[in-house]
C-alpha cells in the first residue's frame, strides 16, 4: 500500500466517526494552540522590555545619595543631601566614564495661556541628552551657554506636549514654573515609559543651574537628587561602578569600617534580570502550553486504544487479505498523525486568531512567529507519532486468527 | 527445509499437480505448561482444480486445521507445502504474502470492511499486493461484474443484502486471481435460496474456471456440492474419498 492510500484510508477512518475525531483533536488544537500563543506572548513581552531597556540608554548606572546612620536611626534613601554637583563632576573625570548627568527635581504645576498640567520639573546638563541617547523631535536642546548663563529656556516631553499644546506648535511658546516665564526651545522624542511603568515623557527639563537657583530651593546649593552616569563602555560598567564607589568613599571621608553613603544601579544588570524574567515567563508559559499539548497526546492515545480494539475484526480481515504487520502499524499511526497534524493546524489558526484579538483589544502587540509555528506544527506530529506508537503496534501483533475470531 | 520439502516432493511433474500437501500436521494450544493436543497428525493432499468439502463436528479440529490452510496460523509440527512452498516455517510477514497471493478467503459472516464502497472492499487484497489504486479500482470492477454486481460497486455492505454480501466477498477473494479459495461456512448465515446460488457459484467457478476450493462446513447439504469430502474427528482425518460415495 502506497503512502497516499494509507492517508486516505486514514480520512476515511476519521471521517467514520466525526465526533470521536473532533473531540480527539481537540485536545490537539488547544495544546497547539496554546503553545503558539503562548510563545507568542512571552516572546512580545521579551521584545517589549528590550524597547524599554534600550530606551533607557546603554551602559548606564544611577548614583544615589545613600542612607545615613546617626544614633542607630538610619533613614531612607535620599533624605540626606550627601551627593553633590562637584562628586558628579569629579565622577566625570574618571576615565571609565563618558558622561555624567547630575539631576534635581520636582513636580510643579506648569501653566501655559490658560491651560495648566502637573509635570515633574527636572534641572539637567546636557550630558543629561547624551546619556539617555535623547534628541528632541522639534526645536533644540540646551547646551554650556543656557547651563552657564542659567537661561530661562525649556525642553519639553511629549506627554506635557501634548497636553499643554495639542497639535499646536509648542516652540517658541512660553510656560510658567513658579510664575517665571519660561520659553520652550524643544520637544523631546517620545520615548514611552520606563521599566517601573513611569511615563519618561511626562517631564519639563530646565538648565541645571536655572532649577537649582530660580525652582527647586532644597537642601545645600550643591546637593543634587541624584546622577545619571554612562561607562565609557559596555565592559568597563564594573569598573566604573568601582571607581565611582572608591572616588565617593574618599571624597565623603568614610573610613574603611563605615557603610556607603551613596548607591551606585547598574541598569544593565536591572536590564539583565527584566531579561531574565522575561526569558522566565516565555519558559513558564510555553511549558503551560506544553502540557495541554501532552494531554492531547494522551488522549490521542485513549482513543486510538480503544479505536484499536473496536476494530479488531476489520484488522483480522485486513490480515487475511494480505496486510502485512506494517500495513496494520501504517494504518494506526496515520490515522493518529493525521489527527495531529490536521489539529495542529487549526491550533496554528485559532492562535493566529488570538494573536490579532489581543493586539486589538490590548496594548500588547502580539506576532505569531513562523518559527513558532514550525515549532507546535512539527511537535504535534511527533505527539502524533509518539502517542500513536503504542496502539498502533499493539494492533500490528494482534494475532490473525484471534483478530479474525474478535467479537 | 529445502530437503524436506523434495523428500515431499519427489518431482517437478508431480508438483505442478500437487495443490496441498499435509504431512503429519499436528497442532496443540499451550495454556502455560498445559497443552491442549487439536490435531494429531493429519495427512492429506489436494491436487489443483479440486473441489473439496472438510466436515467433522465442532471440536473435532476443522477450524483450526482451516486456520492453518489459510496460512493464518502454523502447525506446531509438520510440513504443508501449499503450491510448491513450504509454509509451515514461514514468518509472519511470509505468511501474509501468502494469504495475499495464494489464497482467496470467504467467510461466514462476510467480513466485508463496512464504510467502505463495495469496489474498494474488493479491491483491497490488490492495495497489498502493491498495485496502484486506480488499476485496482478497475480490476476490482471487473470481478464485480463477473459475479453480478457490476451496478453495486459504490453502495456500502449494509445498503446489499446477504447473499449479494457473499458473492462481494467471493469477488474480493477471486481479485488476486489465488490459487485456492479458501471457504469458512460461507452459507452460514444465508437463507436455503440464497445458500443454493453462492454453492452454485462455486461450483460454476470449480467447473468452468479450473478454480480449487476448499470448503469447510458442518452442513451435509453444502458438503454434497464437492465432489470429495475429508471428515474429521478428534484431529484426525476419518474419511477421505469421494463426496458420492460418503455417508452424509
Amino acid at each position: 500500500m502506497n503512502l497516499m492510500q494509507v492517508f486516505l484510508e486514514a480520512f476515511r477512518a476519521m471521517g467514520m466517526n466525526r465526533l470521536r475525531a473532533g473531540l480527539t483533536m481537540l485536545g490537539i488544537i488547544i495544546g497547539v494552540g496554546a503553545v503558539v500563543l503562548m510563545l507568542a506572548i512571552g516572546e512580545s513581552v521579551r521584545e517589549d522590555i528590550n524597547r524599554r531597556i534600550s530606551a533607557m540608554g546603554s551602559n548606564v548606572m544611577v548614583i544615589f545619595p545613600g542612607s545615613s546612620t546617626s544614633n542607630g536611626v538610619r533613614a531612607g534613601r535620599g533624605v540626606v543631601q550627601t551627593l553633590t554637583l562637584a562628586d558628579a563632576q569629579a565622577i566625570a573625570q574618571l576615565p571609565t566614564f563618558n558622561a555624567v548627568a547630575p539631576i534635581v527635581q520636582q513636580p510643579f504645576q506648569v501653566a501655559s495661556g490658560t491651560t495648566n498640567w502637573n509635570a515633574n520639573v527636572m534641572g539637567v546638563t546636557p550630558e543629561f541628552f547624551t546619556v539617555k541617547d535623547w534628541e528632541a523631535d522639534r526645536g533644540s536642546l540646551f547646551g554650556e551657554i543656557e547651563i552657564r548663563s542659567a537661561s530661562r529656556v525649556a525642553v519639553i516631553g511629549a506627554t506635557v506636549a501634548n497636553n499643554l499644546y495639542g497639535e499646536a506648535n509648542p516652540i517658541g511658546q512660553t510656560i510658567r514654573i513658579r510664575n517665571r516665564p519660561f520659553e520652550v526651545i524643544g520637544v523631546l522624542a517620545s520615548k514611552g515609559s520606563d521599566l517601573g511603568g513611569g511615563d519618561q515623557d511626562d517631564a519639563v527639563f530646565v538648565p541645571f543651574s536655572t532649577a537649582r537657583q530660580q525652582l527647586i530651593r532644597w537642601g545645600q546649593p550643591g546637593s543634587i537628587h541624584y546622577a545619571l552616569a554612562q561607562a565609557a563602555s559596555a565592559a568597563q560598567v564594573q569598573d566604573a561602578v568601582y571607581d565611582a564607589s572608591q572616588l565617593l568613599r574618599i571624597r565623603h571621608r568614610i573610613r574603611e569600617d563605615q557603610e556607603d553613603d551613596f548607591t551606585i544601579r547598574d541598569l544593565a544588570s536591572i536590564a539583565e534580570a527584566a531579561q531574565g524574567i522575561a526569558t522566565a515567563l516565555t519558559l513558564l508559559l510555553g511549558a503551560i502550553g506544553s502540557i495541554s499539548l501532552l494531554v492531547g497526546g494522551i488522549g490521542i492515545m485513549n482513543i486510538m486504544l480503544v479505536s484499536v480494539t473496536e476494530r479488531t475484526r476489520e484488522i483480522g480481515i485486513r490480515m487475511a487479505l494480505g496486510a502485512k504487520r506494517r500495513d496494520v502499524l501504517m494504518q494506526f499511526l496515520t490515522e493518529a498523525i493525521v489527527i495531529c497534524v490536521c489539529g495542529g493546524a487549526i491550533g496554528v489558526g485559532l492562535a493566529y486568531a488570538g494573536s490579532v484579538a489581543i493586539t486589538n483589544f490590548s496594548p500588547m502587540e502580539v506576532g505569531i512567529s513562523m518559527t513558532g509555528i514550525i515549532i507546535a506544527f512539527s511537535f504535534s506530529a511527533v505527539i502524533g507519532i509518539f502517542f500513536g506508537f503504542y496502539p498502533a503496534k499493539r494492533a500490528s501483533t494482534l494475532k490473525p486468527v484471534e483478530a479474525l475470531r474478535y467479537e | 527445509m529445502s530437503a524436506n520439502a523434495s523428500a515431499i516432493v519427489p518431482n517437478q511433474a508431480a508438483r505442478s499437480d500437487v495443490l496441498i500437501r499435509l504431512t503429519d500436521i499436528k497442532k496443540s494450544y499451550f495454556s502455560g505448561d498445559v497443552e491442549t493436543p487439536v490435531l494429531h497428525g493429519i495427512n492429506v493432499t489436494i491436487q489443483h482444480g479440486e473441489f473439496v468439502a472438510i466436515m467433522g463436528q465442532s471440536g473435532s479440529g476443522k477450524s483450526t486445521l482451516m486456520n492453518i490452510l489459510g496460512a493464518l496460523d502454523t502447525p506446531t509440527s509438520g510440513s504443508y507445502v501449499l503450491n510448491g512452498k513450504e509454509t509451515s516455517t514461514l514468518t509472519d510477514n511470509e505468511l501474509a504474502k501468502v494469504r495475499n497471493e495464494t489464497i482467496g478467503f470467504v467467510f461466514q459472516g462476510f467480513n466485508l470492511l463496512k464504510r467502505m464502497p463495495l469496489v474498494d472492499n474488493v479491491a483491497l487484497p490488490l492495495l497489498y499486493a502493491g498495485v496502484a489504486m486506480a488499476d485496482a479500482r478497475k480490476r476490482a470492477t471487473e470481478k464485480l461484474a463477473q459475479t453480478g454486481l457490476g451496478a453495486f460497486t459504490k453502495r456500502l455492505p449494509n445498503q446489499i443484502s446477504g447473499g449479494q454480501q457473499q458473492r462481494v466477498a467471493i469477488s474480493r477473494a477471486l481479485v488476486c486471481e489465488p490459487a485456492l479459495i479458501l471457504a469458512d461456512e460461507p452459507t452460514g448465515n444465508l437463507d436455503t435460496t440464497t445458500s443454493v446460488e453462492i454453492m452454485s457459484l462455486f461450483t460454476r467457478l470449480n467447473e468452468e474456471n479450473g478454480m480449487s476450493i476448499l470448503i469447510v462446513t458442518h452442513e451435509p447439504d453444502v458438503a454434497k456440492y464437492a465432489k470429495r469430502l475429508v471428515r474429521l474427528k478428534d484431529g484426525l482425518v476419518t474419511y477421505d474419498g469421494l463426496v458420492s460415495e460418503a455417508d452424509l
